[in-house]
């Protein structure tokens, strides 16, 4: 478990592809920078999706933790 | 005494559900739908309309003439509504009482949220918009045609892909194709929400010569320079700029604490009840479902919704459930279009593009006004979910 503080968490257990990343997209838009957001998703394809896009949008993944039917991803917006 | 139902909205959604419940419970309800403009809109023509293949007359109608006799149509705002007094309150001061409440309340666009979008692009998603766009294609003579998207969740996921392939039809008709490049700009990694449908319409957008950039989420426009920015750090330089607006519930959900931040009102996926009110229900693109904001999205939960009403004036045990239907077409140019049929726990498969589905959407588009309204849709066809 990561013991970064999170500032914001969503809950998108059970939102299909693109729901959970569009989630983030969301989040990332209206937050601050050095904001912490966290991401729970069931969806597989988030596992692909998410680090793609913060990769891309050159945000930190700054952890991918499997659960029990779920990940949580936790991603740290940089800019 | 017959119950109060109040139907906020007289869109797809609204007016069917309103219609139903006419239907099923005749003198036992008293039904009045709320609608701020009594203006009936049928919004997938905007895009037609865009592209010079319709006129505007045929998208609107009076909401009064496809209303069932006995319902009432107050054409006016709705402000608030106060849940504990069981009450509508409309922008004239004049309060309506209800015992249940659809929320067919549709989405607004934001066009003055993404700084730059109203004077550097243009749109598809009103008819103001739709005839601007149409006169700027009118004069376009080549150039970088950028078609993006400003916000998620937007209506018609569909429109701004059918956008890029029509586009591509009519410059190749006006010969002016190889002197003009066109680009989606998708906010994910792929051209379409829903990975089936872009593995489907991807080498197709490939064939015709299409570009597709992706993970570009607008973030502002530089009408000045002709460049949009996205919230990933990229820049497209445009001649012309086509958007689709940012959405978001409306105002009354917001100030009546129906809704979520954006003013999407929090829905049960299956039920259609809202999930902290019993009394209210939601439909269309209203809700925070995550599943396509669409007038066949409405279409399907309307008779969900009746049903489920209807059953708690009879006081008997609801059987209508909502499986997630929802089924569009999808234009992709050159007479062709396919179709995208899906539910919670289907994807779609859709069929290889042909005439069929190209002819069907615009029969579709034709008998809208005297079939969906109505319910005058075979049950088969209608039934947004299943009985339990």
């Amino acid at each position: 478990m990561s013991s970064t503080a999170i500032t914001k968490s969503i809950d998108a257990r059970g939102m299909p592809c693109p729901g959970p990343l569009m989630s983030l997209i969301g989040a990332i838009r209206e937050g601050q920078i050095g904001d912490v957001i966290e991401v729970l998703s069931s969806d597989e394809g988030s596992a692909t999706d998410i680090p793609a896009w913060v990769a891309k949008a050159q945000h930190e993944m700054v952890d991918v933790i499997p659960e029990d039917g779920f990940r949580r991803f936790v991603i740290r917006k940089a800019r | 005494m017959p119950a109060e139902i109040v139907v906020l909205g007289g869109g797809v959604g609204g007016t069917l559900a309103a219609n139903l419940l006419s239907k099923e419970l005749g003198k036992d309800a008293h039904i009045t739908v709320v609608d701020p403009t009594g203006m009936h809109v049928y919004q997938p023509g905007f895009l037609y309309v865009a592209l010079g293949q319709a006129n505007g007359q045929w998208l609107a109608r009076d909401e009064r003439t496809l209303l069932r006799k006995g319902i009432d149509l107050a054409v006016e705002g709705a402000d608030k509504v106060d849940l504990s007094a069981g009450t509508v309150k409309l922008a004239g001061g004049a309060s309506i009482p209800f015992d249940h409440l659809v929320a067919a309340t549709g989405s607004r666009l934001m066009k003055g949220s993404i700084p730059g979008l109203i004077e550097g692009s243009y749109d598809f998603y009103s008819l103001d918009g739709a005839l601007r766009l149409r006169e700027a294609l009118r004069t376009f003579r080549g150039g970088r045609i950028k078609v993006g998207v400003a916000g998620i969740p937007y209506k018609c996921p569909p429109a701004p892909v059918e956008f890029v392939f029509m586009i591509d039809q009519n410059l190749r008709r006006r010969g002016i194709r190889d002197k003009s490049e066109i680009t989606l700009l998708s906010p994910l990694n792929r051209a379409f929400t829903i990975e089936s449908a872009s593995k489907l319409v991807q080498p197709l957008m490939q064939q015709r010569g299409i570009k597709l950039e992706t993970f570009f989420n607008v973030e502002s426009v530089d009408a000045g320079a002709h460049a949009v920015l996205s919230l990933e750090g990229d820049k497209a330089d445009y001649d012309l700029l086509v958007l689709v607006p940012p959405h978001k519930g409306q105002q009354v959900i917001i100030d009546s604490g129906l809704g979520d931040t954006g003013g999407w009102i929090p829905t049960d996926r299956v039920t259609l009840q809202h999930l902290e009110h019993d009394r209210v229900f939601a439909l269309g693109d209203a809700t925070n479902l995550p599943i396509s904001k669409s007038g066949s999205t409405a279409h399907f939960e309307a008779p969900v919704v009746a049903s489920r009403i209807a059953s708690l004036v009879r006081g008997t045990a609801p059987k209508a459930n909502y499986g997630g239907r929802v089924m569009c077409f999808l234009e992709t140019g050159n007479g062709k279009a396919t179709a995208l049929r899906f539910d919670y726990e289907h994807p779609p498969v859709p069929p290889i593009p042909s005439w069929h589905w190209h002819a069907a959407k615009w029969l579709f588009n034709r008998l809208y006004w005297v079939t969906v309204p109505q319910g005058r849709i075979p049950e088969r066809a209608s039934k947004g979910g299943s009985e339990s």
